[in-house]
């Protein structure tokens, strides 16, 4: 994707490497990871710092931390039901993790983990399993009926089963690729342009004035990755809402 | 593209430190962090419903209340109507003995009077006959007539008692 040859690098942002200097790189502890362990950090902070006042009104930061609860509280709620409260950790956890790589990636220098497929995979198959697991432990056996809805006319069988198999099995990939593009696709989009700006920089006397454009393309893009980081953390998290829904009942 | 190359090593230190550190997380805040919220929302929950229960007991205490006084007017009223009924009854009955003792004090005047007019006549009446009497035999003596006294007084009853 990097376009004429190495003007516009947009790719190199990317990249991972060690952090913590030998220390690092003997346990392979790369950038991503660093960022991972600031947002845990900031989220910490968040529910154990801005709870702290425990006020009956609650303070700017203590209503954060109370929406974010609320916002997951509500969702697993209207998805999945009262029994949906024991994935209620593991769903803002992910929400929360999702949430704050995203917009942490959104500051310079800053690495976006959630740009790497690997990553949005590894998280996409926790909640595969989980979902397996569940409604396995549930349901039994009778979760493979899930594969071949009752009343449907058994001639469909050997079409409708492959089908759901398929369907099933695709869970974790369109959540980590959906993840995985946004994220990419904002930031090659913020570093594309962000080359214009400096490129058209240098052009002579009209250069400076040209460059306004890609930097108003650049200010209005921001604003739209905050949102995308905010719906994709959204969207991850309320499929997985879906899936347990579809764990804990089967359809 | 840097994320498709799997064959670098930090690919997989990347994924099992993720792991560490999603994990690390998830156990802070399962255990630390939401079950602080969960308080505070549940206090705060509670503290609402208690608040709503006081006030809808007040509301009921004021409405009873209320009831009650309207009860207390709707009884004094009531009760003032039947105290003015009856003052006015008691009025109208020494009202009523008072005129009937001064009916009777005038009756008892008027017939004590009547029947000292009745004795008056009578007297008078006597008087008459007598008078009646003297004139007769004065008038009889003018003319010369004797006349034995009892028939005289006879003729002048006649007379005086055929008037009546």
């Amino acid at each position: 994707m990097a376009v004429e040859g190495k003007a516009i690098d947009a790719l190199s942002q990317f990249e991972l490497g060690t952090t913590f200097g030998p220390i690092g790189r003997a346990v392979g502890f790369t950038h991503s990871n660093l960022h991972m362990l600031i947002a845990g950090g900031l989220i910490v902070a968040l529910m154990i710092y801005g709870m702290r006042p425990r006020a009956m009104v609650p303070g700017r930061l203590q209503s954060v931390a109370e929406s974010a609860y609320g916002f997951i509280d509500d969702m697993l709620l209207a998805q999945v039901g009262p029994e949906g409260r024991r994935f209620f950790p593991f769903v803002f956890t992910l929400f929360m993790f999702i949430l704050f790589g995203n917009m942490l990636g959104l500051f310079p220098y800053a690495f976006t983990y959630t740009s790497h497929i690997s990553l949005t995979f590894t998280l996409a198959m926790l909640v595969f399993v989980l979902i397996t697991v569940v409604a396995i432990a549930l349901h039994g056996t009778k979760f493979f009926g899930y594969f071949f809805p009752e009343g449907a006319p058994l001639w469909l069988a050997p079409i409708i089963i492959p089908v759901e198999i398929v369907s099933y099995l695709s869970r974790p990939v369109s959540l980590s690729i959906r993840l995985f593009a946004n994220m990419v696709a904002g930031h090659v989009m913020l570093k594309v342009f962000a080359t214009f700006v400096v490129m058209l920089g240098a052009l002579g006397t009209l250069g400076p004035v040209l460059s306004i454009m890609p930097l108003a393309i650049n200010v209005a893009l921001v604003g739209f990755e905050v949102l995308v980081a905010f719906l994709q953390a959204y969207v991850f998290a309320i499929l997985t809402c879906i899936y347990l829904h579809d764990a804990v009942h089967l359809h | 593209m840097p994320q498709l190359d799997f064959s670098n090593p930090l690919m997989l230190s990347k994924l099992v430190w993720l792991l560490i550190i999603f994990g690390l997380l998830y156990f802070v805040l399962k255990n630390y962090a939401l079950p602080q919220v969960a308080a505070v929302l549940d206090e705060r929950a509670a503290r609402i419903a208690a608040d709503l229960d006081a006030a809808r007991d007040a509301q009921a205490a004021g409405e009873a209340a209320m009831a009650e006084l309207r009860a207390a007017t709707a009884a004094a009223r009531s009760e003032a109507q039947a105290a003015v009924a009856s003052a006015i009854a008691e009025a109208n009955a020494k009202a009523t003995a008072e005129a009937e003792a001064i009916n009777r004090r005038l009756d008892a005047q008027v017939a004590e009077a009547e029947s000292r007019v009745r004795a008056a006549r009578d007297s008078a009446m006597g008087a008459l006959r007598e008078v009646a009497l003297d004139t007769t035999q004065a008038m009889l003596g003018r003319l010369r007539v004797h006349a034995p006294a009892n028939d005289v007084a006879a003729a002048v009853d006649r007379a005086a008692g055929g008037r009546g």
